[in-house]
């Protein structure tokens, strides 16, 4: 004890590290900067005037005018369509079949557990390509013919694993004495899902349909391989590249940026207004 | 929550398995049994074991395998070490804001990704934002370019994987407990040698999970090697695709990706083994 007393204060207490901090911190807001910069480009080159209706590499002068046509390329809206009916649809698919599977293995020890868990992780680590080639494959053996149908298929294939592993964090976040306080109160363990553990999981199976959502909208490897001639808005835009893009795609986008920024504010807002209640 | 008591985990878990099971593992199946296949996609396609194509597709693509290793393992490293000074400055120095600069990280999120790479592409084009203002001035001869070189698509898997890295890395940094950084200190120990025997050995997890997250896909990935690259950066996504559908040869295709998924199996299995499958879940959402 006193030999620890007749030591200098650790350096600790004297240097709080603010150089080290400092230069985390620009270079933290370095990296958010190099990430918007595509999404700025998108942004600012969609009021950009478009010669021959594609759009031009370098500044023309400004324009609202895209956005007035935002939707006059038939094909490209049609396309988007298809994208939003894919994901709404695989998303509640996903969440569908996703909930029960996480409250087995959140809450149940059974026989073949390890294998559930192992597939499930080999479902989200397995790369794209792969799952797209191997459902082709099998399409192909089958002769079924591809198009939106198989594009729902593919989509709630990959979009299932990330729906249980974020249900099933919310699951596991549950306390035990709720059900057997429901059970106490004489409910069947039917009522004190419906009234109890429901409602309590409802936020992560939100979550899973917004995350499945958003990867079924992004996603454009998987589904090149399952679509046959249907397009999505990410296969349209891929297909367009070598012809040139017009603005209308850029146009687009931003409303997808804008509206998922705003839903996601949106969700936040409500959860920390919950939180606070 | 006794709902048919023995048997509720399997009748909960039926749907979903059976789904993962005829969606998931049963196509993989089919794969591996189109690259054992003979025949063409018009008079159809008979399995005959006949695994010279496994052997046709490994000495075949020899390059375009390489090239797509080593741009994973570039890309997932330099992602790496861009990624983990962010997690930790928001972890560690975030206040209360971190929830803000994790969603500013997210943004991309809510950009299509091939519109990502397609910015990326103007970005970056001989005449573009970047190079055509360096021109102008005098300060980079009219025939430097970025796009179609290696560097272009490196660059682009770095940018579509740095959110996906900042995610696990952040998650663990800031779950680890300070006292422990405190007490190195009050030992101490120097800032640098807390951070390496205290801060790195804890975000290990963190570290592995995105590694292989990030690793498989940008082995796998073909888009930005489509879009960035040329032809001299074909990577095995790129000839996968095209056995598809340009050339028709299923067969190759099915074997050159049923190839591509035994490496990155092995991959994946010996991390299992090392790590665990728990980790990669908790950090994949």
């Amino acid at each position: 004890m006193s030999a620890a007393a007749s030591l200098p204060p650790p350096p600790s207490a004297y240097r709080p590290r603010r150089l080290g901090e400092r230069v985390l911190g620009i270079f933290t807001w370095a990296m958010i900067i190099y990430t918007m910069l595509p999404i700025a480009v998108m942004v600012v080159f969609s009021f950009n005037f478009a010669p021959n209706g594609r759009i031009a590499l370098n500044w023309q002068h400004f324009t609202f005018a895209n956005y007035g046509d935002a939707f006059a390329i038939q094909d490209l809206t049609g396309a988007l369509m298809h994208s939003l009916e894919v994901a709404i649809g695989s998303a509640l698919a996903s969440a569908l079949l996703g909930t029960p599977l996480a409250l087995a293995l959140a809450r149940y020890r059974f026989l073949g557990k390890t294998l559930t868990d192992l597939v499930i992780f080999a479902d989200i680590a397995a790369p794209a390509v792969v799952v797209g080639a191997s459902l082709l494959s099998m399409f192909l053996a089958l002769n079924l013919p591809r198009g939106l149908l198989t594009i729902f298929i593919a989509h709630v294939a990959f979009n299932l694993a990330f729906a249980v592993v974020v249900i099933r964090a919310r699951v596991s976040g549950l306390d035990r004495a709720l059900d057997r306080a429901a059970a106490d109160l004489g409910a069947t363990p039917w009522i004190a899902f419906w009234t109890v553990i429901f409602p309590l999981i409802l936020p992560g199976i939100v979550g899973a349909c917004l995350l499945c959502f958003m990867l079924s909208i992004d996603d454009l490897i998987i589904t090149t391989f399952v679509a046959g001639q249907t397009l999505t808005f990410p296969l349209w835009v891929y297909g367009a590249v070598k012809v040139g893009i017009p603005p209308q795609v850029f146009v687009l986008s931003t409303f997808i940026f804008a509206g998922g920024v705003l839903l996601a504010l949106v969700n936040i807002a409500l959860a920390s207004r919950k939180q606070a209640v | 929550m006794r709902l048919g008591g023995k048997l509720a985990p399997y009748l909960l878990s039926l749907p979903g398995w059976a789904y993962l099971l005829v969606f998931f593992l049963i196509p993989l199946v089919s794969m591996l049994g189109m690259a054992l296949a003979v025949g063409d996609p018009i008079s159809g396609f008979v399995i005959s074991f006949n695994f010279q194509e496994f052997v046709d597709a490994f000495n075949g693509y020899q390059a375009p395998f390489i090239r797509s290793f080593w741009y994973g393992t570039a890309s997932t490293i330099v992602t790496l070490l861009v990624s983990y000074p962010v997690a930790y400055w928001i972890a560690f120095y975030g206040g209360r804001h971190k929830s803000t600069y994790l969603f500013l990280i997210m943004l991309p999120f809510f950009v299509s990704f091939v519109i990502r790479v397609l910015a990326w592409e103007f970005i970056l084009s001989d005449q573009g934002v970047i190079l055509g203002t360096l021109k102008q001035f005098g300060i980079l001869p009219q025939s430097s370019r970025i796009l179609s070189t290696q560097w272009a698509v490196i660059g682009g898997l770095i940018y579509n994987s740095f959110a996906y890295y900042v995610l696990p890395l952040y998650v663990v940094l800031e779950k680890l407990d300070r006292r422990l950084v405190r007490a190195a200190n009050d030992l101490y120990a120097s800032p640098v040698t807390a951070f390496m025997k205290i801060i790195l050995p804890l975000s290990a997890p963190g570290i592995f999970a995105g590694f292989l997250l990030v690793f498989v896909t940008n082995v796998g990935d073909y888009v930005n090697a489509a879009l960035l690259g040329g032809p001299g950066t074909y990577m095995i996504g790129n000839i996968i695709q095209d056995s598809f559908f340009q050339s028709q040869d299923y067969p190759m295709a099915a074997a050159l990706s049923s190839i591509l998924m035994l490496m990155l199996m092995v991959a994946i299995l010996l991390y299992s083994k090392a790590f665990g499958t728990d980790t990669i879940q908790e950090y994949a959402a």
